[in-house]
C-alpha cells in the first residue's frame, strides 16, 4: 500500500486525535497512524482523567498557557463529541503549618497563570466540604474537572474519521524519510508519502524524531501506577485530593480522584524505568498507593480495591534532573512538527495543543476551511445513565437495549454490538471495555466476559482463535475444546 | 413512571439458581400463588449447568448425579407447579418500598412485592481484589469463568496453567483441564491447609499427579499480550511471600480459584445490612434479613 497525504499525524493517543479532529476542519488528506489496535492505548487511558487548572507550571510556560486554554475550549468541545465530563472542583491539602506556604505558592503561580476562583480554606470549612478529610488547610480550585480520558480520545478520532481523516490503527511506522516532497513514511502497512509530519508519538517520540536525524531528544520512561476502588466508595469524597506536590520529584503525589463513574481512582506512583512499555504493577508501589491513600484520607476502605493498572509517562527530565520542564512542540525540521514530553497536563491541554499545532501548519501551507465540517457526533445513549421512563423507550425501540451484559455496569447488549462495530478499533474485549464500561466493574468481567465471547462468536462469527484481548498478539483463546484434546490424541 | 408495565405480586424471588429455584417451589408448595422468580441469565439453574462433573445430590436426592441433572430435577417440579418466571431479565434496583425494577429485552417492569427472596449467589474474586502485581495479559481467568468458557461456550483457554487457590471450583478445573488436553503445572495455595473437599483433593489432584504447593501464592504475572510465565513463592506464617525464593514458572494460563463474595450489591441498597466479614446478607433463623419481609438464602446470606 501507498498512500499520499498532506498531512501525517503518528501517534493516536489523546493529542494525535486532538490534532487529527482540529486537521479534519480543512480541505486537506490527513491521516493518523497508530501503532497499537485501539486509539488512546497508552498513557491517555492511563491516567487520572483530571482537566488541571494550571497551578503548577511556570508562568509563561506552554505548559500554562496551553492548560488554562485546553481546559477553556473543553465545554464546548465535550459538548460537540458528547463526551461526559464534571467539573468536580479539587482540593489540594495541608496537613501542617509549613505546607500552608506551598499552597500560597501554589495559589500564587495559578492566579499568575489566569486560574479564577483559587481560594484558601480552613480545615473546619474542608470538613463541611469533605466529612472525612482531616487537614489543616486546603487550596480549593473550583473549575477543575474529570473526564473519562478514553471516551474523549475515542470521540475525538471517531469524529475526525466522520470528516474525512484516515485512521489507521496496528500501523507501526519504521522509518522516515526527507525527499523533494516532504517525506516518506515507511510503516509495517505500508508506505505514506506526506507534505508535513506531525510527531505525536508520545512514549516514542524521541525514536521518531531521531528516525529523520534529530536526535538529541531522550525520554524517560516514568511508570505510574494505580489502585481502582469499587463504587462503594462513591460517597467517601466530592472532589479530588491532592497532597502537596512532593518537593523534588516533578510529578503531583498521589492523589484521589473520584472519576465520573463513581469510582475513586488512587495514584499515581512515580518510578523511572528502563523498558517503555513496562506497564506492570509492582508489591512495592501498590504499597506505597495504599499509604499515600492512607495518608490522604484514614478511613479509606482498601479491602474495596477492584483493580490495579499502570501506564508511563514520557519525561525529558532525567531521574537525576527531577523536576519537569516545559513541552516541546516545534518544527524541528522543515514541514515536521515535534511535540516531546507530552507529560502532565497533556490531557488538558489537548484542545489547545491541537490548535497550536494546526496554527503552526498553517504557516506552512494553505489550509482552506471545509464548509461541510461536522463537529458533533454522538454515542448512543448508556443504558445505565437513561431514567426508568427513557430507558422503558429505549427497550421499546430496540430490544438489545433490554438485554444487560454487563452486571456491575448495566451495560446492554445494544451499547456492546455498538462498540464492537465502532470504526477504528479491531473487536477486541479492551475495545468494548473501554467503549462501555463492561469489564470495568467490582466483578472484573466474570459476568459479561461469556456473554462477550458468545456475541462474538455467534453474531460476528469469529473463532475462538480470533477473540483477542486487546491487540492482535493477545489472544484469549487457544480454540475450541476438541481441538486441544484432538491434537494430543494425534500425536 | 406510569408507563412501566407493573404488577403487585405477593412474593417475588431473585436469581433461579438451586437456592431461588427451591424457595420458589417451596413458597408454591406451602400454598403462595402469585410469585415470580427473575433470572438475569437465559436458563434456569444458575451456576449449575456449567457444573458438569458429578457429586449432586447425593443429600437431597441421595443420588450422585451431574449439576445439569440436579438442576433439572428443580426445573421439572418448577414447571409442574407452573411457577412463573422472567428469563433475560436483570433486576436494576430495589427500593426500600420493595419495588423492584427489572429490565429484559421485552421491556422495562417494576414489580410491587409484599415479600422477596434474595437468591443472588455470588460473584469470584479477582486478580485485581487481591493486586496480584505484574502485567495484564490475556490469560488470567478465574476458575468459574473458565468453567463457563469450557462447558458452555466450547472455547480452550490455553494449554500450560497454572492455578491459584484449591477451593473445590479450582480443583474441579485443574482436572477439566487435564481431560481437555492442558498440562497443569501446579495448583497453588497460600495457607498450609487447602479448601477443597478431600474427595476433590483425591479425584482431581492425586489420580492426575497435579502437585499441590501449600503455603504458596503467585507474586507476579509475566507476559505482555498473553501470560507466558508466573512467579511464585512460598509464604510466611503471616503468608508474605519470602524473598529469595522465588520461582518462576513457564505457562500460558493463569486461573485464579481464590473465593466467593456474596452477591449483594443489590441488597445493600435498599438497607440490607450486611456481614462486614463475609460481605453475605445478615439473616435471623427464619433467614429474614434486616430489612422485614426480606429473606436470603443459598450463597447470598451470610451463613
Amino acid at each position: 500500500m501507498s498512500s499520499r497525504c498532506e498531512v501525517l499525524v503518528i501517534g493516536a493517543g489523546v493529542i494525535g486525535c486532538a490534532i487529527a479532529r482540529e486537521l479534519a476542519k480543512f480541505k486537506i488528506e490527513t491521516v493518523l497512524v497508530e501503532k497499537e489496535t485501539d486509539v488512546g492505548s497508552g498513557v491517555s487511558k492511563g491516567n487520572s482523567g483530571v482537566l488541571h487548572t494550571g497551578l503548577y507550571y511556570p508562568k509563561k510556560s506552554l505548559k500554562a498557557k496551553l492548560c488554562v486554554e485546553g481546559r477553556l475550549m473543553f465545554p464546548e468541545l465535550a459538548k460537540q463529541l458528547d463526551v461526559p465530563y464534571k467539573l468536580c472542583g479539587k482540593h489540594v491539602i495541608a496537613r501542617t503549618e509549613e505546607e500552608l506556604e506551598d499552597l500560597e505558592s501554589l495559589k500564587a503561580v495559578g492566579e499568575g497563570n489566569g486560574v479564577r476562583g483559587l481560594e484558601i480554606i480552613s480545615g473546619e470549612e474542608l470538613k463541611k466540604r469533605e466529612p472525612h478529610l482531616d487537614a489543616l488547610y486546603a487550596l480549593y480550585s473550583p473549575v477543575a474537572g474529570i473526564v473519562p480520558p478514553y471516551l474523549f480520545t475515542i470521540a475525538l478520532a471517531e469524529n475526525a474519521l466522520n470528516n474525512g481523516v484516515k485512521v489507521h490503527v496496528n500501523t507501526q511506522v519504521s522509518a522516515i524519510k526527507q525527499v523533494n516532497s516532504g517525506y516518506k513514511v515507511t510503516t509495517n502497512q505500508g508506505v505514506f508519502h506526506a507534505d508535513l509530519v506531525v510527531n505525536s508519538a508520545g512514549l516514542f517520540a524521541d525514536k521518531i524524531s531521531a528516525m529523520i536525524g534529530i536526535d538529541d531528544y531522550k525520554l524517560y520512561p516514568c511508570r505510574g501506577e494505580y489502585l481502582i476502588l469499587d463504587k462503594n466508595c462513591r460517597d467517601l469524597i466530592n472532589s479530588m485530593v491532592y497532597p502537596v506536590p512532593p518537593k523534588i520529584a516533578g510529578v503531583l503525589g498521589v492523589h484521589l480522584t473520584p472519576t465520573l463513574d463513581g469510582n475513586i481512582l488512587i495514584g499515581p506512583s512515580e518510578e523511572f524505568i528502563n523498558e517503555r512499555e513496562d506497564t506492570r504493577t509492582t508489591k512495592e508501589k501498590i504499597r506505597q498507593l495504599i499509604d499515600g491513600a492512607k495518608s490522604l484520607l484514614p478511613s479509606i476502605p482498601l479491602n474495596q480495591v477492584i483493580y490495579s493498572f499502570s501506564a508511563v509517562r514520557s519525561k525529558i527530565t532525567s531521574p537525576e534532573e527531577k523536576g519537569s520542564r516545559d513541552f516541546i512542540i516545534q518544527e524541528d525540521v522543515e514541514n515536521f512538527i515535534n511535540m516531546i514530553g507530552m507529560e502532565s497536563p497533556g490531557l488538558t491541554s489537548s484542545p489547545a495543543i491541537a490548535r497550536l499545532v494546526v496554527q503552526m501548519i498553517k504557516k506552512k501551507m494553505d489550509l482552506k476551511e471545509k464548509t461541510d465540517f461536522n463537529p458533533i457526533r454522538r454515542r448512543i445513549t448508556p443504558f445505565s445513565e437513561a431514567s426508568r421512563t427513557e430507558q422503558t423507550s429505549l427497550i421499546k425501540a430496540n430490544p438489545a437495549y433490554g438485554e444487560i451484559v454487563c452486571r456491575c455496569e448495566q451495560v446492554s447488549k445494544l451499547e456492546v454490538l455498538d462498540a464492537l462495530n465502532n470504526p477504528i478499533s479491531e473487536k477486541t474485549i479492551s475495545a468494548v471495555k473501554y467503549r462501555t464500561r463492561a469489564g470495568m466493574g467490582r466483578c472484573q468481567g466474570g459476568f459479561c466476559l461469556p456473554k462477550i465471547v458468545e456475541i462474538l462468536k455467534e453474531e460476528y462469527g469469529l473463532s475462538p482463535e480470533e477473540i483477542k484481548l486487546k491487540n492482535l498478539h493477545s489472544p484469549m483463546f487457544i480454540g475450541e475444546t476438541k481441538d486441544l484434546r484432538e491434537s494430543k490424541k494425534s500425536e | 413512571m406510569s408507563e412501566l408495565p407493573s404488577q403487585d405480586v405477593d412474593l417475588i424471588i431473585i436469581g433461579a439458581g438451586p437456592a431461588g429455584l427451591a424457595a420458589a417451589i417451596s413458597a408454591r408448595k406451602n400454598g403462595l400463588k402469585n410469585l415470580v422468580i427473575i433470572e438475569r441469565n437465559g436458563w434456569l439453574g444458575g451456576i449449575l449447568p456449567q457444573c458438569i462433573h458429578d457429586g449432586f445430590g447425593l443429600e437431597r436426592f441421595k443420588e450422585q448425579m451431574t449439576g445439569p441433572e440436579y438442576a433439572q430435577r428443580y426445573v421439572d417440579e418448577l414447571k409442574r407447579l407452573k411457577i412463573p418466571y422472567m428469563l433475560d431479565s436483570m433486576v436494576l434496583e430495589i427500593t426500600p418500598e420493595k419495588k423492584v425494577f427489572v429490565s429484559s429485552p421485552k421491556g422495562l417492569f417494576y414489580f410491587g412485592a409484599k415479600a422477596i427472596i434474595l437468591a443472588m449467589g455470588c460473584r469470584e474474586r479477582t486478580r485485581g481484589q487481591i493486586c496480584i502485581p505484574g502485567t495484564r495479559p490475556a490469560g488470567v481467568y478465574t476458575a468459574g469463568v473458565v468453567q463457563n468458557l469450557i462447558n458452555l461456550k466450547n472455547v480452550m483457554v490455553g494449554k500450560d496453567v497454572v492455578i491459584l487457590g484449591s477451593g473445590d471450583v479450582g480443583l474441579i478445573m485443574a482436572r477439566r483441564l487435564t481431560l481437555e488436553g492442558a498440562k497443569v503445572h501446579v495448583v497453588v495455595e497460600i495457607l498450609p491447609h487447602t479448601n477443597g473437599l478431600p474427595r476433590n483433593i483425591q479425584q482431581c489432584l492425586i489420580d492426575y499427579d497435579i502437585p499441590l504447593l501449600l503455603s504458596h501464592t503467585v507474586t507476579e504475572i509475566h507476559g505482555q499480550n498473553r501470560v507466558e510465565a508466573v512467579t511464585i513463592s512460598p509464604v510466611d506464617k503471616d503468608l508474605n511471600p519470602i524473598k529469595g525464593k522465588e520461582q518462576k514458572i513457564t505457562c500460558d494460563t493463569l486461573l485464579l480459584s481464590i473465593g466467593l463474595i456474596p452477591e449483594n450489591d443489590l441488597s445493600k441498597n435498599f438497607g440490607v445490612k450486611l456481614s462486614q466479614v463475609t460481605g453475605g446478607a445478615i439473616v435471623d433463623e427464619n433467614l429474614e434479613t434486616s430489612v422485614s419481609g426480606v429473606f436470603a438464602c443459598g450463597n447470598a446470606p451470610c451463613s
